[in-house]
């Protein structure tokens, strides 16, 4: 068995024996910055645009649908079940399509949408991170088959840096099989090291912080 | 140790190509700005601690290797994936094969990975019938062009978008189009019907993670994501020194990696994704397969001097620095993987004859070790395999001319009036050719081995009239006397 | 402490730049040191050791530790000779309890050139005197085996008459490399190329370093391609009045 060949040799490159636990493990490192709220969504909607992202404070639930549909401008949305989204009325907002899909469905309609809408689980101050875990209520290619993804969540779940997304959620697999950290739009350099965006995620991400 | 002809004439030809000579140095000497930019102590003031973190748990990983592979395996399991152990491409090749068979799989996309790179994953896959396409815009390209990776990170940095749109033109039958921005919409156009209809998706892994039994990716254009959403099938492959504990050792690596690799604090996506859609998920692949490839690692972790090699992050930065890739580029170098971390694990993971070249064309100067994320002690390792091939030489009998060399030159070296006389022996027969400047041309009979080699390239100085040493012997004679009198 | 050093001039410097050895003796003494030159001394062995050959290096690096054994400083001006000895000589010796021993006596004691003056000597201002456009360039050994970098310059500057222009590509690799530049010959040839075209951005008309062997690279190639630049040791400028 290739499993037990494998694992044999690498015990005996290591000189240890099976079921031997892990020497000497170092500890975790990680440093956790404190930082108010405001500085927070300062410095989280600074480095979205300084990843040329959109980033707008809703003072109310009512500024974040306003923005939703300036940027919808008679197009065709799909917006995931984050509850947020329903909270803050965006779901029921015209041109916006949601509800329980089959995937099958879901990609067609994501296929033709002009905008992804969806809330996330966390954001992180110091890169200008949205933090996404994928579940019942919040489809993975939303946020990754229409060519502008927008981003609706309370300034609450603003982090202050990986180091505090981690300390939160040591085990982000108990809880999804996808967590995704999108920071900016898809972009590559790939020609004449020419910075190019929307090759194939969007080209354009927007994030409503709604404070209040 | 006489380089090849065809190495030579091959490394004379690259040099000569001007066009390609400024992309290479123009594009890495971008990403060393780039990375400069981000890792200064201004903008991250722990960038040291976190290089000796980095380290210490690669370190600690790899020397218990089986008990985090276990622990991997287990938790992989527990979210409903797979986990495939594969002592080499034969096996990888294998196992697709069947799951293919099973699937009634065709179409395969793949997000990129050096791993499948080292085992010619693409060409197995085809040789199966398989209809296999790189969707990383660079690989796509490299692909379309049936080349090699040029660089880890750049695939197609030596191509220019002339290049691009007669490529463009030949396999995709658009019209011209030399606009980057235009070239990446065909591209993802192309891209995008191949991600709908793919029923397997593979990717590589940046980290592995024990405690979680995830796959880490981390990206920029959104292949990545497509590639593990899409199709009904994620296969993701990585080498067994991809392990690390826990999830939390994690930001540690992310605030390396981008800023190493391309100057980004984040990548635009780092995907953490551990087994097939959990039920509830709308979407994400129904079947979860990690493919863990020895082939040669196991050798590699048993060479105690080496092991460190494993701890490399793929992040291009050794390559970025080194002047010697920034002369000779990825395509000069024999393996898939270039630069100063090519050319350590190649001949470690294929056999010290192979390329027994390669560890000696390096200047030593270091700047490899200097930026390296997880302080690889590049040079020191070089410095070993020089002396693992030397010897190795020596026991085959081979490479004598050069091993006598060294010894005369030991012998003569241990023999300071030899020395002397052999210096002035030199010097009386040179310093004539050069009358007070520097000497450009020797005579036939003088024109050989390391002179020549000198000579090739530039002038030698005008050898003194006395050395050093009769200089000082002169002065102390000078005051000696003076004092006498 | 004492006031003598032992110079360990380094074969480059002794078969074809003995003046750079000569400027140093001048620098020393001027500073009230008494030079000792150990006659017996060749080399460190560094060429056998980057070519692989231990064996060979270790018998030349023992006869080193051989006739530096007194109880002086020792001045090196050389980083990568220094860096050798202070840093490759356990490799070399590990596995030798004597030798290592030596060598463990010796490293403390032994000293790159700007280093001595800077650490040792504690000086900065040598009174020298030096009329010129000059650029530095930053050796691989001196800079990133002895953190080399800031110290040379500082001395530099208060060289009276001596402007000093840095180059872009100050700490990029000048292509020499030991046996590198005979093995790689035209790698090496294009890597100087790119190191001189720096050089000549800055319009100077010297380039100094602390290295005999980066040196003859890069002079070799300017004036290869008909350069009236001119390379000039650290210590050549210091010893200038």
């Amino acid at each position: 068995m290739r499993r037990d060949d494998i694992l044999r040799d690498v015990r005996s490159a290591l000189r240890r024996t099976a079921g031997q636990p892990a020497r000497d493990v170092p500890a975790a490192r990680l440093r956790l910055q404190p930082a108010d709220a405001e500085s927070r969504i300062r410095q989280f909607c600074a480095a979205v645009e300084n990843l040329a992202g959109k980033a707008h404070r809703a003072a109310s639930c009512a500024e974040a649908c306003a923005y939703a549909s300036k940027l919808l401008a008679g197009g065709t949305a799909v917006a995931s079940n984050a509850p947020f989204l329903n909270t803050c009325g965006i779901t029921s907002l015209p041109g916006v399509r949601t509800g329980r899909f089959e995937e099958a469905q879901l990609r067609s309609l994501c296929a033709v949408a002009d905008l992804g809408i969806t809330s996330a689980d966390y954001a992180i101050a110091e890169t200008g991170t949205l933090v996404v875990l994928s579940s019942a209520e919040e489809a993975r290619m939303i946020s990754l088959l229409p060519p502008v993804h927008l981003a609706i969540l309370p300034s609450g779940r603003i982090l202050t840096g990986l180091d505090e997304l981690f300390a939160l959620l040591p085990h982000p697999a108990e809880k999804t099989s996808s967590m995704v950290l999108i920071t900016g739009p898809s972009r590559t350099a790939d020609i004449e090291m020419t910075l190019i965006r929307k090759v194939h995620g969007p080209g354009e991400v927007h994030v409503v912080i709604v404070e209040s | 140790m006489a380089m090849a002809e065809d190495l030579e004439s091959r490394f004379r030809k690259t040099l000569a190509d001007s066009g390609l000579q400024a992309a290479v140095y123009a594009g890495t000497g971008l990403l060393m700005q780039k990375r400069q930019a981000v890792v200064n102590p201004d903008v991250l003031p722990d960038y040291e601690e976190l290089r000796d973190h980095a380290r210490a748990i690669k370190e600690h990983a790899l020397a218990n290797l089986d008990y985090y592979l276990e622990q991997f395996e287990e938790n992989v399991r527990a979210h409903g994936g797979k986990v495939v152990w594969c002592r080499d491409g034969d096996d990888v090749a294998l196992f697709f094969a069947d799951l293919a068979r099973e699937k009634n799989a065709r179409l395969l996309v793949k997000s990129k990975s050096m791993t499948t790179e080292e085992i010619n994953l693409n060409e197995r896959l085809e040789h199966h019938g398989l209809e296999v396409v790189e969707t990383d815009l660079g690989e796509f390209i490299v692909q379309l062009a049936k080349a090699r990776p040029y660089h880890i990170v750049v695939p197609a940095m030596n191509m220019t978008r002339y290049d691009i749109s007669e490529l463009f033109q030949r396999t995709l039958g658009v019209g011209p189009e030399t606009v980057p921005e235009n070239q990446t919409q065909i591209a993802r156009a192309v891209l995008r019907e191949k991600f709908l209809a793919a029923d397997i998706g593979v990717s590589g892994a940046n980290f592995l993670v024990a405690d979680s039994g995830a796959v880490v990716m981390v990206t920029n254009e959104g292949n990545g994501r497509m590639s593990t959403t899409l199709p009904k099938v994620h296969v993701a492959i990585a080498g067994i020194e991809k392990i690390i504990p826990r999830a939390q050792d994690l930001p540690a690596f992310l605030k390396l990696l981008g800023r190493s690799a391309t100057g980004q604090a984040l990548t635009v996506y780092t995907s953490f994704l551990s087994g097939p859609r959990r039920p509830g998920e709308v979407d994400g692949p129904e079947e979860f397969y990690v493919v863990l490839l020895d082939n040669g690692r196991t050798r590699l972790l048993a060479d105690e001097s080496k092991r460190e090699s494993l701890y490399c992050l793929r992040c291009g930065a050794c390559l970025n620095h080194c002047p010697v890739y920034r002369k000779i580029g990825g395509h000069n170098y024999p393996w898939v993987y270039s630069g100063p971390i090519g050319s350590v694990i190649g001949p470690l993971y294929r056999g010290l004859e192979r390329d027994p070249w390669l560890p000696f064309a390096s200047s030593l100067c270091g700047a490899c070790a200097e930026v390296c994320p997880v302080k690889i002690h590049l040079p020191k390792l070089l410095l070993e395999l020089r002396r693992d091939i030397t010897d190795l030489k020596s026991r085959r009998g081979k490479g004598w001319q050069e091993r006598i060399g060294f010894r005369a030159w030991a012998w003569v070296m241990g023999h300071p009036r030899i020395y002397e006389m052999l210096g002035k022996m030199g010097s009386f027969v040179l310093r004539p050719l050069a009358s007070g400047r520097w000497l450009r041309r020797v005579p036939f009979v003088l024109n050989v081995g390391p002179l020549r080699a000198w000579l090739s390239e530039r002038d030698l100085p005008p050898l003194p009239k006395q050395s050093f040493r009769e200089l000082w012997r002169r002065r102390a004679q000078g005051r000696e006397n003076h004092a006498t009198r | 402490m004492s006031k003598r050093v032992s110079l360990f001039v380094t074969c480059i410097v002794d078969q074809l730049f003995p003046e750079i050895g000569m400027a140093t003796v001048e620098v020393l003494e001027r500073l009230g040191y008494t030079v000792d030159f150990p006659a017996d001394q060749v080399c460190c062995g560094q060429p056998a050791f980057n070519a692989g050959y231990r064996r060979e290096a270790a018998e030349v690096a023992c006869r080193c530790l051989e006739v530096l054994r007194n109880d002086e400083f020792v001045v090196v001006p050389s980083g990568s000779c220094a860096s050798m000895i202070t840093h490759h000589f356990e490799e070399l010796f590990a596995g030798n309890p004597k030798l290592l021993a030596e060598t463990r006596r010796l490293t403390p004691r032994l000293w790159e050139f700007s280093k001595f003056l800077l650490e040792v000597a504690q000086v900065e201002d040598v009174g020298a005197r030096y009329d010129g456009v000059a650029t530095f360039h930053d050796s691989c050994h001196g800079l990133r085996t002895l953190k080399i970098k800031e110290g040379p310059r500082r001395l530099l500057a208060h060289v009276k008459g001596l402007t000093l222009r840095e180059m872009d590509a100050a700490e990029e690799c000048c292509g020499f490399g030991g046996t590198f530049s005979v093995k790689f010959a035209g790698i090496s040839g294009a890597i100087s190329r790119t190191k001189i075209e720096s050089i000549l951005r800055t319009g100077a008309g010297t380039v100094v370093g602390v290295d005999a062997s980066c040196l003859l690279q890069i002079r070799g190639a300017l004036s290869r391609s008909d350069l009236p630049v001119t390379t000039t040791h650290l210590a050549q400028v210091l010893a200038s009045r």
